[in-house]
This record gives structure tokens, C-alpha cells and sequence, in this order.
């Protein structure tokens, strides 16, 4: 596949999306939220890819919107609907685990781009900064709907309003991150991580996130029967039935995701 | 035979399956006359309670056969009359639900508003993009859709043409029930099950006052319900319905 400003590898059941645009700590051009909008596309539809990963080349995770491509004239609402909701709808519709591995720097919307991601792995150097206050903007790419859900209102305030930087032991402590990896483990250890997410019952998880994302502002009743619906299909899977013979048999799941 | 629908029942459902696949259940003329003389024969068949109309994963239908329209003309559409043949849909007595999973678009919107109930997959889309084609609906879109969500709303998506994702469409009532897409059949026939177990005279009686309440006035709606309810008296079921109260076990109804 021929990108731009993204590096697209599949490997052992794992797409990685590389955000590869160093010089500039990987900052976001239109290009490159097209490309990403496209990985995330590609990877949904193969059957083989059973887990998406998302991380930076070189230094940086991401530093949010390359500002040589902002200007006086531009409309920022516009702005926000061409070129971050289709990424972020597109994230959130893969049925796929997505994990950020947080290299380095996530700021402003790349910051947004790990919050989109359903687990955030940080090398122990890495930091989230919500920049957006400090150049006079509200925070965008998702970011207000997904931040609260996560930490809760009061943190996810301080950390959009001070605007200080989290590191990555203190992103952990916030439930932020999932796990923190040394300098030299990160490659290996995120890999493992992704072949975790690769032997899951693909199927099931997939409905556990369709609904437990958005059973925050549904109603009880409504959420209800959506989990209703979710066991039916999951209860109806090739894996439950794996699931319950391995039990049976007390030997380890052998889960084909479908 | 049928050309473009598969038609089979199931206990007392009998279910409609939209069958053209390569054009994502595009609306031919040929293929409206199957459906509503499938839903005449279904309303004269004893052994039917309620009726589905459903497509595929991919779509309920998605519009019409553009190349069937490509070359009307004003007077070539005033005499073949092609609408006319959906009034019928509206003198079936028993209920019809729609089973919409991807798209019911144009005309399979249509199609799915002439049906009492909608049954949709959370990820469903409904929408009239005639208009951008310079048309607009013409098989009662603009007027079922006003009734079911006043005008400014309907104007606004028909005006548009851009698409209503089923949430929407169920915020507004247009549909009763959104399910994971996985699940749309296996619900709706849940829904025709539990419609099926109801007197089926009570249901067609109700289906005359329901629709009648949309257009008459308020008055002739009334009368129109009260002489309903008395013709319901001279069932069996009634009989049955009232017994069984009294008795208090779970009555049988025998539609008749």
C-alpha cells in the first residue's frame, strides 16, 4: 500500500499504523487524516487483522494539527467536519481493539487521536498535553465526549483547563493508560500486548465495545436490551462455543474471532 | 411466479423477501406488482396472521430502476399510472411490518413507510435522494413522512436528500424498534409472533381506526372506532377474549 504520511504494516494478525511524518513530531495534515480514515478502513475489512495498533515513527506519537496548514481564513468547524469526524467516526465503527502505543508526545488532537483508541500503552518518556487552551481553542477530535468518560469530569477538567502535562506513571494512575513500558521493552512488550488483544473472541469484544462506550448517556432499559442483543450474538459465536468446550475440558480457548 | 421476490411462510408469518441482490433491491415496477399482489394473496390467506416485508444485509431496497425512469415522459407516466398500484398496500387488512437492515432508500423507503411497523438495524439508513436527481418522491414519500414527523423536519431531509440514520428515524417514530443489525430478523419475527397471539379481528379493526385517525377529523375518526368496537362483538374471539378474563387463564384466539 502506497501512503504518504502513514506506514501501513500487517503482521500476525496485527495492522500497525504508522503516523510517519517525524520532522514535524508527526503532526496532522489533511493527507494524513485521510490516510488514517483509509488504514483504519482497510483493516476493519480484512478478515485476517484481528487487532489495530496506531503509533508514531521517530520521536513523537503525534503533536496534534500541523498549524502551517491553519490560518486566519480558515473555518474551523469545516475544518473539524472534512478532515477529523470521518477519522474519528471510522475509529470508533472498527469492530477491531485498537491500542495507541504512545511513543512519545501526544498533544491537542494527537492526544485526541490515543483518547479514540480503545487501550493506550505508554513508553515511560511519553506525555498527553491537552494544548488547546493555551492557543485560545476548545478542545477538539472527540476529545470532551471521550476524556470525562474515562477519568471522570473533575480530572478531565484540570487536565483540559491547566492544561499541564501528564506523564506516563501519572496517565496510569488516572486509568488513562494501561500499561507503562521501559525505553527498551516498549516494542516488545506493546507486541505482546497486540497478540493479547489478537487471541481474543474478537466477535465478543467487538459488541462489548459497540455498546459500553455509549451505555454512559442511554438509558438503563435501552442499555438493557442492548445487552440483550449483544449476548445473543455473542451466544450465538463459533468462540462461545470454544469458550465452553475449553472449560469443559480445562484446556486453554483456541478463539477464532468469529 | 415471482421474478424479482421469494414469498414463504412460517407458522402463521408469511414473509416477503425483497430478491434482487446485485442492485441492492432496486424498486422495478414489475417487482411493486409482485409485492402487492404477494400481500393481497397473504391478506386472503386463512393460515396468515401478519406479514413481513424484509431484503437483505445489504439493503431493504435502495431506491428505484433509474433506467426505467430515464425516458418518461409527463404523459407516458399519466398513463402507465406506475403509483397507482401502491394504494392497494393500504386496503390490506392485516398487520405489515418492514424489516429494514442497510438502506431503504426512494422508493424502499416508500416502501417501508406503507408498512404499519418498522423494525430497523441500529446502522440502518433511510433517506430520499430524489432530489438529487432533480426529481422527487412519488410514491408517498413527502406525504407519509410529513404526517409521521410534521413538516419542517420533512422538508428538511427530503429537501436535502441526505440520509437519516435509524436513530433518527426512531426519535421521530418512524420506526418502532432499532436492533443490533445482527438481530433485525430474529426480532421482527419476535414482534409478528407476539402480534400473531392477539385476536387477528381486533388487530384488523385497529389498523382501519389507527390509519383513519391520521386523516379524518376528529369526529369521524370517533364514529369511525366506535362502530369498530361494536363490529368486534360479534366475534368469537370476543367471546374468548372476555371468558378467559374472567376465568383468569391466558385466552386463544381463533380469528374468528
Amino acid at each position: 500500500m502506497n501512503f504518504e504520511t502513514i506506514l501501513y504494516e500487517k503482521n500476525n494478525k496485527i495492522a500497525t499504523i504508522y503516523l510517519n511524518r517525524p520532522a514535524s513530531y508527526n503532526a496532522f495534515t489533511q493527507k494524513m487524516n485521510q490516510e488514517i480514515t483509509y488504514a483504519f478502513k482497510l483493516a476493519t475489512k480484512d478478515e485476517e487483522i484481528r487487532c489495530i495498533v496506531l503509533t508514531g515513527s521517530g520521536k513523537a506519537f503525534c503533536s496534534g494539527q500541523d498549524l502551517a496548514e491553519v490560518d486566519e481564513q480558515t473555518n474551523h468547524a469545516t475544518f473539524l467536519r472534512e478532515r477529523y469526524h470521518p477519522m474519528l467516526q471510522t475509529i470508533k465503527q472498527t469492530p477491531k481493539p485498537v491500542i495507541a502505543a504512545v511513543n512519545g508526545i501526544a498533544a491537542g488532537a494527537g492526544m485526541g487521536l490515543a483518547l479514540a483508541a480503545d487501550f493506550r500503552l505508554m513508553k515511560e518518556n511519553a506525555k498527553f498535553v491537552s494544548a488547546f487552551m493555551n492557543i485560545g481553542l476548545v478542545p477538539d477530535s472527540g476529545f470532551l465526549y471521550i476524556l470525562p468518560r474515562l477519568i471522570g469530569y473533575a480530572k478531565a477538567l484540570e487536565v483540559t483547563v491547566l492544561g499541564k502535562p501528564i506523564v506516563a506513571e501519572e496517565a496510569k494512575a488516572l486509568g488513562l493508560a494501561t500499561e507503562v513500558y521501559s525505553e527498551q521493552d516498549f516494542l516488545e512488550q506493546v507486541e505482546n500486548f497486540a497478540f493479547q488483544m489478537v487471541a481474543l473472541p474478537t466477535k465478543a469484544f467487538s459488541l462489548l465495545k459497540r455498546y459500553m462506550l455509549d451505555s454512559m448517556h442511554t438509558d438503563y432499559g435501552t442499555f438493557l436490551e442492548q445487552e440483550a442483543y449483544a449476548q445473543r450474538i455473542a451466544g450465538m459465536s463459533t468462540d462461545h462455543l470454544e469458550g465452553l468446550q475449553a472449560f469443559v475440558e480445562k484446556r486453554n480457548p483456541n478463539f477464532i474471532g468469529k | 411466479m415471482s421474478n424479482y421476490i421469494r414469498a414463504f411462510s412460517q407458522d402463521d408469518i408469511g414473509i416477503i423477501q425483497l430478491d434482487r441482490p446485485e442492485v441492492l433491491n432496486a424498486l422495478n415496477r414489475e417487482m411493486v406488482d409482485e409485492i402487492v399482489a404477494q400481500l393481497e394473496s397473504f391478506d386472503q390467506n386463512n393460515a396468515i396472521r401478519v406479514m413481513i416485508i424484509k431484503g437483505n444485509e445489504k439493503a431493504f431496497a435502495a431506491g428505484a430502476d433509474i433506467e426505467e425512469m430515464v425516458h418518461s415522459t409527463p404523459l407516458s407516466l399519466e398513463m402507465v399510472n406506475p403509483f397507482a398500484v401502491w394504494d392497494r398496500i393500504s386496503l390490506i387488512k392485516k398487520p405489515i411490518i418492514a424489516v429494514v437492515n442497510g438502506f431503504a432508500l426512494g422508493g424502499g423507503f416508500e416502501l417501508a413507510l406503507h408498512c404499519d411497523l418498522i423494525v430497523a438495524a441500529e446502522d440502518a439508513k433511510f433517506g430520499f435522494p430524489e432530489v438529487k436527481l432533480g426529481v422527487m418522491p412519488g410514491a408517498g414519500g413527502t406525504q407519509f413522512l410529513t404526517k409521521a414527523m410534521g413538516p419542517r423536519k420533512a422538508l428538511e431531509f427530503i429537501w436535502l436528500g441526505e440520509p437519516m440514520p435509524a436513530k433518527i428515524a426512531y426519535q421521530f417514530g418512524i420506526v418502532n424498534r432499532l436492533v443490533a443489525s445482527e438481530l433485525v430478523e430474529e426480532e421482527a419475527m419476535r414482534l409478528a409472533y407476539q402480534l400473531a397471539l392477539q385476536p387477528p379481528i381486533s388487530l384488523r379493526l385497529i389498523k382501519e381506526a389507527v390509519h383513519a385517525a391520521v386523516d379524518l377529523s376528529l369526529q369521524d375518526g370517533k364514529n369511525l372506532e366506535r362502530k369498530n368496537f361494536y363490529i368486534a362483538f360479534a366475534s368469537e374471539d370476543q367471546k374468548e377474549g372476555m371468558q378467559a378474563f374472567t376465568e383468569k387463564r391466558p385466552p386463544t384466539f381463533r380469528g374468528m
